[in-house]
């Protein structure tokens, strides 16, 4: 069993336009910046991706929407980006806004084989119009559904070529529940290791979850906000 | 005289309890991490996935894998997990944090809080807000008493969009400490020097004022 493959190139082969991917990170950290690049680089269109955020103007999904490949934008929270903004207000842009911990388990629940769930997230908001609404003891909750994902493109610290995956610090984020969501899951990580050195006890994603598996070079980590104490 | 944000912080702080978990949201509710008092000891959670927040790190210490929800470089105190996004509202929503301390626009007598989105201006998403207040047992408000204009935040109704139904039952200003029921913001404590006519003056939702209202202790 191999699962690795040359490159990020290699990984997004197949990727065609109007696909629906997930893409892994919170913010900047995190992100699958190989396969990012290889998607613009591609150049495919008509994407809908599901991210907690969009990037920032310059780098993460930031570069993708710059070259107008992206058709919609399934996050909780899309933050500061001009150009963002102005295909949004164009019309150029669809963005389907969602609660952080409801988007986090419609991943979860898409990867583990629940259609839909109950949650108490935007009840009595906009985000509960058009949605089936229950009591349970008292208290009223949303039905959200799972998400259908052509591809799942997370980014891990270490793997093994099995595509088990370790996560460092908060890099792990909504990367660990994709990693599982996906129809094709494709792990960029920054070192792949001997299969046996990982400690079973610490991996975080089994390999059945991974199909594809590259180790992504010259990873940038731009931070968002450098905040330090003397 | 009204408070500043420090102080605002410095109040909330004097509700944590030993042995907390507790979500700090963006803006004042940050600060409060600065005043947590002597032999408390707290965990902070932040929603990206960790729990036992520490210190912004030193400059040699910066890493690009470990952030809080704001974004911003952080680091992890002795006994910090961490998990993934899923796992971290589970935390949230199964209703583990102790305390949850955010900022807001508006905030009803009902309890409603609006603190995401204002129609017509650029819409960045709620984030974590939603969950957090609708699954939360224990939430306190930081927010100044009116918005820059002078209008009261503190409202009979809201007037922006609902970020959560009657979910809120404390409200902490630079004017007053407030316990929202029964359809009423009841006045539990003004800041040193405030008198309860200008809170009154200043808040335009309903108002219960007991006949002695004390001063906040610092």
């Amino acid at each position: 069993m191999n699962k690795i493959v040359a490159n990020a190139t290699e990984a997004v082969r197949d990727i065609q336009d109007n696909a629906t991917i997930m893409l892994g990170g919170f913010g900047l950290c995190g992100i699958p910046e190989n396969s990012i690049t290889a998607l613009v680089a591609k150049g495919v269109k008509g994407l809908t991706c599901i991210s907690n955020n969009a990037g920032v103007e310059d780098f993460g999904i930031g570069l993708m929407l710059k070259q107008r490949q992206v058709k919609k934008m399934i996050s909780s929270y899309v933050g500061e980006n001009a150009e963002f903004e102005r295909q949004l207000l164009s019309g150029e842009l669809e963005v389907d806004l969602i609660p952080q911990g409801t988007l986090a388990e419609r991943i979860r629940a898409t990867g583990a084989g629940i259609p839909a769930f109950f949650t108490p997230a935007g009840y009595g908001t906009e985000v509960a119009n058009g949605k089936e609404v229950r009591e349970f003891n008292g208290k009223m909750y949303l039905l959200e559904h799972a998400f259908q994902s052509d591809f799942a493109i997370v980014k891990a610290w270490k793997a093994d070529r099995y595509g088990n995956l370790m996560f460092k610090g908060t890099a792990r984020n909504f990367n660990a529940m994709m990693a599982k969501a996906g129809k094709i899951t494709i792990a960029e990580v920054e070192e792949i290791v001997e299969v046996g050195t990982l400690d079973p006890n610490h991996i975080h994603v089994a390999g059945v979850y991974v199909h594809r598996l590259f180790q992504g070079q010259n990873y940038e980590k731009r931070i968002e906000q450098r905040t330090v104490s003397k | 005289m009204a408070l500043d944000k420090n102080q605002i912080a410095r109040r909330i702080a004097q509700e944590l309890r030993d042995g907390y978990y507790v979500n700090l949201g963006i803006g004042i509710p940050t600060l409060v991490a600065n005043y947590i008092p002597e032999g408390v000891n707290v965990f902070l959670q932040s929603e990206n996935g960790l729990l036992g927040m520490g210190a912004f790190p030193t400059e040699e210490n910066v890493d690009a894998d470990l952030i809080n929800a704001g974004k911003q470089t952080v680091t992890m105190i002795p006994g910090a997990a961490l998990f993934d996004s899923a796992e971290s509202f589970a935390m949230i929503r199964g209703g583990h944090i102790d305390l949850t301390v955010l900022g807001a626009m508006e905030v009803s007598q009902d309890g409603d809080i609006a603190n995401w989105k204002i129609p017509n201006k650029m819409v960045k998403g709620m984030g974590g807000a939603m969950d957090l207040v609708a699954s939360a047992r224990n939430i306190v408000v930081a927010m100044m008493h009116t918005d820059p204009k002078g209008n009261s935040k503190l409202l009979p109704k809201c007037q922006l969009p609902l970020t959560g139904m009657a979910c809120i039952k404390r409200v902490m200003t630079d004017l007053a400490f407030l316990e929202i029921k029964d359809g009423a913001f009841h006045l539990l404590e003004r800041a040193p020097g405030v008198s309860v006519e200008e809170i009154q003056a200043k808040t335009a939702g309903k108002l219960v004022i007991p006949e002695f209202v004390p001063e906040m202790q610092f």
